[in-house]
């Protein structure tokens, strides 16, 4: 429900680092999203045409890298992966244990063009 | 809908989307910028910002979330009743429209700010910055910011708070936790509201409620309480004050106290993935 939001965020970042290497365009801008960042993909795409309208991110391509739930159990140290709500270990059960992948929310990269 | 309508845009993230990044045209090819920042850096920056003012007077800040109805205020009316002559309490009320809850906060002789956010669905670093200038932090123990009831989007936002506490009542059923993972894994504690209609609700089991919490791997501490028996109270406001003690210590040992769960920076993640090839 706060995907405009976090839109509007990822837009005022992504203009800065534009001016920064004096680019004209963005092109393209990858994101990695975990289920746990509380952004749903889905969400953040329809979001993101009201966002970037009249920015020079308005014809930007959004290329989400969604990220898998991982967790290491404090217990037995296995790796396992996991679901949003249960983060318990897949292999003894233990619910003690430390997620290594699956609340990202990050601006990975952009792509930019000087001249169209 | 608020992905379509526009109604996120809150008076505290207006001024994102006003900005329009300023190019120099200049002749050149492609080029690809990594990066690895957090979606949310600006509020992200504002929230340490506002920790900073928390620490600089020494008030520890936290965040009461829930959904709407499940008793945060009438938490905090008791708890002020109960603890209010010995720590000085402030409180920043969050809700779309009316003064309703800081009027009620104000009756019972306690500083409360309220932030209208429209038909924002959260409050946000920005609006809560807005909020601690009109109080006067240097005369305030403990900050209890109350946050929009809704249990998804608030959990996203870092306000600068120290502590999270997730409220979870009796009449919701004791399956929330699993239905919305990331805001009960992000509790710092978790309360077990109007305990007080337990023996007439025999769905809700507290263990379900507990075990449910135990499987997103969250150890915080589960509590019954009633804000109308005061059933429990002595559990919270024990909570509370050694919350209080650690976070002075912390602060003498020159640390920062932050929620314990806290999304992921870039430092974390800056080698987990490969990046997709150009």
């Amino acid at each position: 429900m706060h995907e405009l939001a976090v839109c509007q965020s990822i837009i005022e970042q992504v203009s800065r680092i534009a001016a920064e290497y004096q680019a004209q365009f963005v092109e393209k801008i990858h994101l990695q999203i975990g289920p746990l960042s509380g952004v749903e993909p889905e969400l953040l795409e329809s979001a993101f045409p009201i966002a970037c309208a009249n920015t020079a991110a308005a014809k930007a391509i959004l290329v989400i890298n969604k990220l898998p739930i991982r967790v290491r159990c404090d217990t037995c140290r296995s790796e396992s992966e996991a679901s949003a709500s249960r983060l318990v270990c897949g292999v003894c059960g233990d619910w003690q244990t430390t997620l290594l992948s699956g609340g990202e929310m990050l601006l990975e990269r952009v792509e930019l063009l000087a001249e169209h | 809908m608020c992905d379509t309508c526009g109604c996120n845009v809150t008076p505290g993230n207006r001024r994102l989307i006003e900005i329009k990044g300023r190019l120099s045209v200049t002749p050149g090819d492609r080029m690809a910028i990594d990066v690895l920042q957090d979606l949310l850096r600006e509020n992200d920056r504002q929230a340490w910002h506002n920790r900073e003012h928390f620490d600089r007077h020494q008030v520890l800040a936290v965040n009461l979330m829930s959904s709407p109805g499940s008793g945060k205020t009438a938490l905090l009316e008791t708890t002020i009743e109960a603890i209010g002559h010995e720590f000085n309490i402030g409180v920043i009320e969050g809700d779309l429209e009316t003064e309703n809850d800081a009027q009620r906060i104000r009756a019972k002789g306690v500083p409360a700010i309220q932030i209208t956010t429209g038909s924002a669905c959260h409050l946000d670093a920005h609006m809560v910055h807005g909020a601690l200038h009109q109080l006067d932090l240097e005369n305030l123990d403990i900050l209890f910011i109350e946050n929009v009831g809704n249990l998804v989007c608030p959990a996203s936002f870092d306000l600068g708070h120290h502590r999270n506490v997730t409220l979870l009542s009796v009449t919701e059923g004791d399956d929330k936790p699993a239905k919305y993972p990331v805001m009960f894994r992000a509790a710092d504690a978790m309360l077990i509201t109007k305990a007080d209609l337990l023996p007439v609700l025999d769905d809700f089991k507290c263990a379900n409620a507990e075990r449910n919490l135990r499987n997103l791997a969250n150890p915080a501490p589960v509590m019954e309480v009633s804000a109308k028996t005061r059933q429990g109270f002595n559990d919270w406001l024990t909570w509370l004050q050694r919350e209080l003690q650690s976070y002075h210590q912390h602060l003498a040992r020159g640390e920062k106290l932050c929620p314990k769960i806290q999304r992921e920076g870039h430092d974390l993640h800056a080698s987990a993935q490969a990046s997709p090839a150009l």
